[in-house]
Parts: C-alpha cells; sequence; structure tokens
C-alpha cells in the first residue's frame, strides 16, 4: 500500500477531528474578547478582557474552582480505593460469584440523568427515602441531603456510578495475576499484606493509571448529576465549573462571559491533560 | 490433624467472604433494585413509610409514562442517535485505524495521542459555538445534528479501540494474502474485516453505550422533537420526580435495554475502555 492511499483512508478522521476541534475553539475564543448576549441585540462589538474580568470576579468564581477540583479529587480516591478492595473481595471464587459481579458492575450502565434521580428522590429525599428512614429507625435526626451536604451527596451519587468502573478494570486486570508467583510468595511464608504490596500492587500499576486518566476526562466536565439534583446550589454549594459556565450561557444567554469561562475550562482541562498524557497516555502505546 | 483444621479454616473464610461480598453487591445493587420495584407500585404504596416489601404489583405506571410523555418517541431518538452515531463513527475509523495498524508511519503515535487529547477539549468549552452553529443551520432540537455531535465525541476512543484491535493481527497474514495477489480494498475486505468483527463488534457495543448515555449534548440542544431518552427523565427532575412509582417506571425503561446490554459484553467492554491496554 502506497503512502498515498494511507493518508487518503486516514484523512477523513483527522480532517473532521482537526474542525471539530478548531472551528468551536476559534469561535469560542473569538466570542470571549466579544460583547455578546442573545438577549440584547446589540451589534457584536469588540470587548477586551471584560468577559475575562466578568467571569473571575463573578463570587461563583471560585467556589465553583474549588467544587471541581475537589468533586474530581473525592470521586477518584472514592473509586480508586473502594474499587480496589471490591476487586480484591470477589477475586477467589465463592457461590454466586458471577451474578454478585453482575450487580456490582451494574451502576455503570444506567444513565447519569436516572441515576441522580433515584438517588435524589428515592434514597436522599429528607422524609420518605430510604436513608431517612433508616436515620429515624436507629433514633438519628435525618437530613436533608442536597440542601445541608450538596457536594457530598454528588461526591457520593458520582463514586457509586463510577466505583463499577474501576471495579470491572481492575478485576479484570486481577485475572490475569500470575497465580504461579502468588502461590510460591504463599509457600515462603509471605502473609496476605507483602502479596498485596509486592505483587498484586505492582500488576495494578498500570491500570490503576488508566482509570484515574479516563475518570479524569469525564469527570472533569461533571453536568447531568448537578443538573437534575442541586442546579448548582444552595447558592454556589454544588457548583462546578461546567455548570457556571453553562448557566451563564443558556440560563442568562450572555454568549461573551460563558465563551470566556470556556477558555478557561479548555485550560484547565489541557493543564490536566498534559500531566496525564506524559504519565498514562505514552504507556498506551506500548 | 493440622491440616484439617487449616482446610477447615479457609473454607469458613472462603464461606465468609463469599457472604460479605453479598451483602456488599446486594447493597451495593439496592438503589436499582429499588427503581425497579418503584416502578410497579401506585404512587401512595412508593411513599409509604416504612418501605414496602410486598405489595400487588400494578402496570399502571409505564402505561402513564408512554401516555404523557411519548415514550416510544423519545426511545427511538435514543436508539437512532445512539446506532446512527455508532455507524458513522465505525465507517469514518475503520479504514483509518486500519492503515494506522498495518502500515504506521513516524507520525502514527502522534496523530493518535493528539487524536485522545480532543477528548480532553471539555464539552461545556465549546458548548456556545456548537449551539450558535446548530442553530443558524436549523438544526436545534434535530437528531441529525445529535448524530454528528455523538460521532466526534466518541470518534477518539473508537480509533484507539479499533487501532489496539488492529495491531494484534498477525502481519504475515497480510503478506501471505499479497502474495497472492489481492488488491488493498480486497484485503481488507476478505482478511483484515473476517479476522477483526470480534474487535469491531465491541467497539460499536462501547459506543452504543456511551451514546444512550450521553447527557450534556442531549439536554443542551434538543426538546420535544430529538429529545432523547436522557433529556426525557432530566425533565422529570421536577416537579413530576415527586411521583417516585412514574420517575421509576420511566427511568426502567429508559435503563433496562443498556443494563442488560453491559451485562452480556462486560469482557469487550473492558477492553474498549482501557484501549486494550488490560485484558
Amino acid at each position: 500500500m502506497n503512502s498515498r492511499l494511507t493518508k487518503l483512508l486516514q484523512a477523513p478522521s483527522v480532517i473532521l477531528l482537526l474542525l471539530w476541534m478548531i472551528v468551536p475553539l476559534g469561535m469560542t475564543l473569538f466570542f470571549s474578547f466579544a460583547r455578546y448576549n442573545l438577549l440584547y441585540p446589540a451589534p457584536l462589538s469588540f470587548d477586551g478582557l471584560t468577559n475575562y474580568e466578568f467571569f473571575i470576579t463573578d463570587s461563583a468564581f471560585f467556589p465553583a474552582l474549588f467544587n471541581t477540583l475537589l468533586l474530581v479529587g473525592s470521586v477518584l480516591f472514592i473509586t480508586v480505593v473502594l474499587g480496589l478492595l471490591l476487586a480484591l473481595l470477589i477475586n477467589q471464587p465463592f457461590w454466586g460469584r458471577g451474578i454478585v459481579r453482575v450487580m456490582l458492575i451494574s451502576p455503570f450502565f444506567i444513565m447519569p440523568t436516572v441515576n441522580a434521580l433515584i438517588w435524589k428522590n428515592m434514597l436522599m429525599n429528607p422524609v420518605y427515602g430510604i436513608f431517612a428512614v433508616i436515620a429515624t429507625a436507629i433514633g438519628i435526626d435525618p437530613i436533608d441531603w442536597l440542601a445541608q451536604v450538596p457536594l457530598l451527596s454528588i461526591i457520593i451519587i458520582v463514586s457509586w456510578q463510577w466505583t463499577p468502573f474501576a471495579l470491572l478494570i481492575f478485576i479484570t486486570s486481577l485475572q490475569s495475576e500470575d497465580s504461579e508467583q502468588k502461590e510460591a510468595a504463599q509457600l515462603d511464608g509471605a502473609g496476605f499484606w507483602s502479596i498485596f504490596r509486592y505483587l498484586t500492587l505492582p500488576h495494578l500499576a498500570r491500570p490503576i493509571a488508566i482509570v484515574i486518566m479516563i475518570q479524569t476526562i469525564f469527570h472533569l466536565s461533571i453536568f447531568a448529576e448537578i443538573f437534575v439534583t442541586t442546579g448548582g446550589g444552595p447558592g454556589y454549594d454544588s457548583t462546578n465549573l461546567a455548570f457556571l459556565i453553562f448557566s451563564q450561557a443558556l440560563l442568562q444567554f450572555d454568549v461573551g462571559v460563558a465563551s470566556a469561562g470556556g477558555v478557561f475550562a479548555i485550560i484547565l482541562a489541557n493543564i490536566v491533560a498534559f500531566f496525564l498524557i506524559r504519565a498514562v497516555g505514552k504507556n498506551l502505546m506500548v | 490433624m493440622m491440616n484439617l483444621t487449616l482446610s477447615q479454616r479457609k473454607k469458613y473464610k472462603t464461606i465468609s467472604l463469599g457472604l460479605l461480598s453479598w451483602v456488599v453487591a446486594l447493597v451495593f445493587f439496592f438503589p436499582i433494585l429499588w427503581m425497579f420495584m418503584t416502578s410497579f407500585k401506585t404512587e401512595l404504596q412508593a411513599i409509604a413509610v416504612p418501605p414496602l416489601w410486598t405489595w400487588e404489583p400494578t402496570f399502571e405506571n409505564f402505561a402513564i409514562v408512554q401516555e404523557r410523555s411519548d415514550y416510544f418517541k423519545f426511545a427511538m431518538n435514543s436508539i437512532v442517535t445512539s446506532f446512527g452515531a455508532t455507524l458513522l463513527a465505525l465507517l469514518i475509523a475503520v479504514p483509518a485505524a486500519y492503515s494506522m495498524a498495518f502500515f504506521p508511519s513516524k507520525h502514527t503515535k502522534d496523530i493518535l495521542l493528539w487524536m485522545l487529547s480532543t477528548k480532553m477539549l471539555p464539552a461545556v468549552g465549546v458548548l456556545m459555538p456548537i449551539y450558535l452553529l446548530t442553530k443558524s443551520a436549523g438544526l436545534l432540537d434535530n437528531v441529525f445534528s445529535l448524530i454528528i455531535i455523538f460521532t466526534m465525541i466518541n470518534l477518539p476512543i473508537i480509533m484507539w479501540m479499533l487501532f489496539s484491535y488492529f495491531r494484534e493481527i498477525p502481519k504475515e497474514i497480510l503478506e501471505a494474502s499479497r502474495m497472492d495477489g489481492a488488491t488493498t480494498l480486497g484485503e481488507l475486505r476478505h482478511v483484515v474485516m473476517p479476522l477483526s468483527w470480534g474487535g469491531i463488534a465491541s467497539t460499536g457495543l462501547l459506543s452504543i453505550v456511551l451514546c444512550w448515555n450521553e447527557a450534556f449534548w442531549s439536554i443542551n440542544l434538543t426538546s420535544a422533537n430529538a429529545g432523547t431518552l436522557t433529556a426525557l427523565i432530566a425533565s422529570y427532575s421536577s416537579p413530576e420526580g415527586l411521583f417516585w412509582a412514574k420517575l421509576s417506571a420511566a427511568s426502567t425503561l429508559a435503563c433496562a435495554p443498556i443494563v442488560v446490554f453491559g451485562w452480556f459484553c462486560q469482557k469487550q467492554l473492558v477492553q474498549g475502555l482501557t484501549f486494550g491496554a488490560v485484558k
């Protein structure tokens, strides 16, 4: 096959992705310097850095940035640790293991809007929700999860949805672990902990890196879970950057400010991506 | 004697760990089970305190959901966008991934990494341009624009997956077929495709799952016409969300196909999600 044909076969995907990247990116960059609000039909005019100033000095900006990082960090920590524990737990044969595995990974296939609404209404409702019922039964005052601890609630919801993802990848990797090596270590008198520390954990290094990379990509722009539960509130307590930009754009119709926020989100994602690709992406190529 | 107690201890350990696994799994699965159960209750039974564990199941919620919000229309939109975007993406990605895997140049690695990096572009960063572009093209709330967007957001992952599958096909087979005088297209059709159907199928499956559950673009770009099931459920956030039985019925209908689908192809999905790096 000559190189012209190779290029021809690759051209559509490369050109389309390039367009998909450059056109909206260029427009976002352009709008971010423009005075452009869909509610005021004034002609589009150049506005310097006003939009950026407006977005960054918005009292919601720093809470949103902080919430974004806290959300990503906590969910990553919870899902990796919990996923690892669960994977180790179901890594030995027992009765009904297949069913247990299916039950554990199911939350991952539930769409985020459904998952968030089920938690919001049927579990976290302060009167009729299961948590409230359990709390009352054991004599504690039930709390209004989404009003009192909105960000924690969202962290719990998102972690519930993504732990199966980590588990699925860890358990697949554990099953390819060299069992002879483990048995040899056991005969030499190695305990559970040292086998885990010196054999299993190194074996899982790459899957863990992959889980962190993929989840970070998805968690930086968590939107639906916030949209259907707290709507970013109360106040800005559960607003992340994605939701803040959304509310600027489609609730206040301010294209300019929303675009400045967009540029900011892109920069943040790129900083994270830069390190992730360095750490993980190159590993994937083998 | 010593041996017996050791094996007995081992047996007890296995049983207790198995029991623990079951308890954890049931707790984890509970929200889904509860949703499923609630969808067969009346509204009053749904909010009963203490919760009802046995009751006479009713199917009226499903009928009401279909009647009020035309479930089948939203389901159809979900099917059309998921399958449409998956087919389109495969059509674009298969030739490209094939040529990258079998005829790599020194840029191949960089191109693939660049493609993955477009996935890191946060959707919300380009919300306004995409919204305005689709609006000015008259494609707001249109299935077609969703298909294009879903294709583009999944293309990088699909490229990676296909690339990692194609790479594992032994090159000697291709050389042999070339010796026999096969053309490039013939090679693709008669040698590569039959060998990689499994890989292409699991790539397609993953893409369908991702499209089906996509929420950001479907909530922001659609309403009554092209709304997908994620958008339909989002509309239940208020005030219909207070009607738990109906919410549960709609949710069960929206998730059941893809959850069952996911159960059957866990293994392929793992390979896909990790670009073949974990097997």
